[in-house]
């Protein structure tokens, strides 16, 4: 039983990673489309990231950065959870800045800062299918991918505005890659869906429980689906960040007392952290004091 | 018969960093078809398997994969050496085919003999592994697709003469088709199945 | 002013260490051993090995004792530990034949060769709370102690007659799936959906398989055999040219008998629901034939009307493990897709009440 505590680089078994590595290279083949892979159980629950750990462990190297990233933020539980986790069994350096990382394993966010070539994107996908809450079945959702039949998608969207006036549709907004593959961007907001447009960095996507990887290679067209009387638009805010008085990024709504106060932050807490170090400043922006630094640890 | 020395030596010296980073060096390069990329740790197969080739078979080859070799390829004492060291199986059915080999020089079947995947799984198909002389100072080809800012120009040089033919009718029944590494000494230059070429 | 939350990192520290206390509980008490669980709570142990897919006791007592008695996460954290195991080979497969059987009992006929052996079962105990086992209890030596001989099968039996269909064979050419190295795949073959269910919950398979006694899906099951006992597992060695013993497992086998009309091309016979679980676990391995048989419609022309019979359906929510990791997470952060709804919500309701006040109210809300 003492066996228990060994463990091989990055957790997952040479067979295991070879398996993963060779489906990353057919999805990167096929930008969109969803490679089938033997998912492992892996040491933390499905549904909360399995997926992108195998990603992430069977491309991890030990020249490699880290950042994991969850909601936007490095400090959000499940986020540490799994960057101590490659602490612990890849012994891989890790950091929160956007820029230093070589590989960002995110769940629900795509970074404000611009990824650069070099860089990979690795998400944790809950669903892949972007059909499936159209149609529950995995054999016909296979079929309609195999014959590019995406009416039913656009049938739904177009509901959605004639029953609300708009695409209800706010976060895992369908996208259509190479314009081949309708792909689930996994859970981020539409706002961030212009990212993934050409963007220089690598994307891959990993959904553990149901069994899939997908990617999107740097340099590949990845379009919001709309219409033309309903183009596609991401989401704006009125104000700025009130820490780091950023405009044009995704904030987060935080309440501050039971009388309607609020304020608005930006989700990308490094992205906050690097302006704020900058010198910009938002409306509500504590001066450090000695004490607010003590709280803040 | 080969000799043992043969078909037990050559593998990676440190098998779980160097397969790492020869993944990594394939993963950008299908990532960004087209560049040229050396592999940091290389394989000493028995001749003739180059050894970026060679680096390949021991990342991404095991149990799970048929391997199919050249005739040349299939005679020498690569098929125990790649058994030995991946237990992959070799399989003499193109289209059974998860990997395939073929060494510099030697005739390279048209790509529609290997597996090319269905409409509904198009991953299931060939990845083959071609040798050639050299990756650069060959006839100019345009590159655009998928991973490739605009456009680039790659030089392969002994490409067999009909590799535009081949390449054209495995881009036109996308979302099937193979995908193809070539390798030249220790050089690496991948071509996923989205890269158009066309003569420059 | 506002200073943002950290500190995520000890919160997760703190939390264990709760938790470490919490499962060691009164200190005043000596703590569990391994051993008493693998002991005392056997049927806990085969439940976690059996949904583990591991078959290793002493394991299974660590994860039980480890989760605190929360047998679905005894099980993920021994499959967890599973997954990491290096791969020999594939053993032959267990010959139920010869399992000695310290169970065995059929509906089916009244009395047969080897007998009904009711062995260490719960059934006709009267459900009373024991005072006794709060205190330090003697127990009387039973009458048999050790796993008995081998008994016929009561599926030879009618087999012998040709009025039961054969043992479940693939057809020619069939490899062997494992759903534990391959993606699953529908429709999914009989193999892999038996692999599927023998490490599904066994609470969901219990509820198919009661759904189906209710008329969702019928199949006018009897109980032809319900066997426990051990098994030799044995491995092949191509080098030494046999096979070997790797040692003895305890399992519990079902094989229920089900009506079948026949057709044009097959005679009139029974048909077959298979269940084989690790352990005791006669809940589990008869609702497994149960489920089983409903999930073989393609092999009978049977029509899908109950959610029993729908492959897709019971294989991709029988695993608890995957299901209780997809539920739980809804407890983690997802405001920032909640933002995003939010503010779609915001914007239609003004939207909403700029229609209904209409004119010069409505425009000037709705610009606010």
């Amino acid at each position: 039983m003492n066996d228990l505590a060994t463990y091989n680089f990055a957790y997952l078994d040479e067979q295991t990673k070879r398996m993963i590595r060779r489906a990353i290279l057919k999805a990167i083949a096929i930008p969109g489309y969803q490679v089938p892979f033997a998912s492992r159980e892996m040491p933390m629950p499905y549904g909360w990231g399995t997926g992108g750990v195998q990603v992430t462990a069977s491309i991890l190297g030990p020249g490699d950065v880290l950042k994991v990233i969850d909601q936007g933020a490095d400090d959000t539980t499940n986020a540490v959870s799994i960057r101590a986790f490659f602490q612990k069994v890849a012994n891989v350096a890790v950091t929160t800045r956007t820029k230093e990382a070589t590989i960002i394993q995110t769940r629900h966010r795509i970074p404000e800062e611009t990824l650069k070539e070099g860089q990979t994107l690795v998400y944790q996908v809950p669903i892949p299918e972007p059909l499936r809450f159209l149609e529950p079945r995995e054999t016909e959702t296979r079929k309609m991918h195999a014959l590019e039949e995406y009416g039913l998608m656009h049938v739904k969207l177009y509901e959605d505005i004639a029953r609300n006036g708009h695409i209800a549709t706010t976060y895992a907004y369908p996208v259509k890659v190479e314009g081949r593959y309708v792909m689930d961007p996994s859970p981020t907001p539409k706002f961030d869906n212009p990212k993934m447009h050409m963007s220089e960095a690598l994307q891959l996507f990993g959904a553990g429980r149901e069994k899939r990887i997908y990617a999107v290679p740097p340099y590949t067209e990845v379009v919001s689906l709309d219409f033309e009387d309903h183009p596609f638009e991401i989401q704006k805010f009125d104000k700025p960040c009130a820490l780091c008085g950023a405009e044009n990024v995704y904030l987060d709504e935080v309440v501050l007392d039971d009388k309607g106060g609020r304020m608005f932050v930006c989700s990308d807490t490094d992205h906050c952290e690097d302006r704020r170090a900058h010198g910009h400043a938002g409306h509500m922006l504590a001066r450090p004091t000695p004490e607010s630094q003590e709280a803040a640890e | 018969m080969a000799a043992q020395s043969q078909i037990y030596a050559g593998a990676f010296a440190d098998p779980v960093f160097q397969a790492q980073s020869v993944f990594r060096t394939l993963m950008d390069g299908f990532a960004r078809p087209g560049t040229v990329a050396s592999f940091s740790a290389l394989a000493a197969p028995p001749s003739p398997l180059g050894r970026a080739s060679g680096a390949v078979a021991l990342t991404l080859c095991d149990h799970d994969t048929s391997v199919w070799l050249s005739p040349a390829l299939a005679k020498s004492a690569v098929p125990q050496w790649i058994a030995f060291h991946t237990g992959a199986p070799m399989t003499e059915t193109k289209d059974d085919a998860r990997f395939a080999f073929i060494e510099k020089g030697a005739a390279v079947p048209s790509f529609d003999q290997f597996a090319l995947g269905t409409q509904e799984y198009p991953d299931r198909s060939t990845t083959l592994v071609i040798e050639i002389e050299a990756l650069s100072g060959g006839r100019s080809l345009i590159a655009k697709g998928a991973g490739i800012k605009d456009e680039t120009v790659i030089a392969p040089e002994g490409l067999p003469d009909l590799f535009l033919d081949f390449w054209a009718a495995n881009r036109a029944i996308f979302p099937r088709g193979i995908d193809l590494v070539l390798t030249a000494g220790d050089a690496v230059l991948c071509l996923p199945r989205t890269t158009k070429l066309e003569r420059e | 002013m506002y200073v943002a939350v950290k500190g995520g990192e000890a919160a997760i520290a703190n939390a264990h260490r709760l938790l470490a206390d919490r499962r060691r509980g009164d200190r005043a008490l000596p703590s569990i051993t391994i051993e008493q669980v693998v002991e005392q709570l056997g049927l806990a142990v085969d439940r976690v090995m059996a949904e583990a897919s591991l078959y290793d006791r002493a394991l299974a007592a660590l994860a039980v004792r480890q989760a605190r008695g929360d047998m679905i996460e005894a099980i993920f954290i021994l499959r967890a530990y599973r997954t990491t195991l290096p791969r020999f080979g594939y053993s032959e497969p267990i010959d139920t034949a010869k399992i000695k059987v310290e169970r065995r009992v059929s509906a089916t006929y009244k009395d047969l060769p080897g007998g009904q052996l009711l062995g260490p079962t719960f059934d006709y105990t009267h459900r009373l709370l024991d005072p006794s086992l709060i205190a330090e209890e003697t127990v009387a030596e039973p009458a048999v102690k050790e796993p008995g001989e081998h008994v016929m099968r009561v599926s030879d039996i009618l087999d012998g007659e040709g009025l039961i269909e054969g043992d479940g064979r693939m057809p020619e050419g069939h490899v062997m799936g494992d759903l534990t190295r391959e993606p699953m795949e529908f429709p999914m073959a009989r193999d892999l959906r038996l692999q599927a269910l023998a490490r599904g919950d066994e609470g969901f398979l219990l509820a198919l398989a009661y759904s189906t006694q209710r008329g969702y899906g019928r199949t006018h099951p009897f109980v032809g055999e319900v066997r426990i006992g051990e098994v030799e597992v044995e491995l092949d060695l191509p080098e030494v040219g046999f096979a070997v013993s790797l040692g003895v497992i305890r399992v519990t086998e079902c094989q229920m008998v089900n009506q079948f009309k026949g057709s044009a091309k097959q005679p009139p016979q029974f048909t077959r629901g298979y269940g084989l679980v690790f352990g005791q676990s006669e809940r589990k391995a008869m609702s497994m034939s149960l489920v089983d048989r409903a999930l073989r419609t393609d092999e009978f022309s049977e029509d899908i009307v109950a959610p029993a019979q729908d492959q897709e359906f019971v294989i991709s929510h029988a695993d608890n493990v995957q299901a209780t990791g997809f539920v739980e997470h809804l407890k983690l952060p997802h405001y920032v897709d909640f933002q995003a709804e939010l503010d779609l919500v915001r914007r239609m309701r003004r939207d909403y009440e700029a229609a209904r006040t209409g004119g010069e109210d409505g425009m000037k809300e709705a610009a606010e």
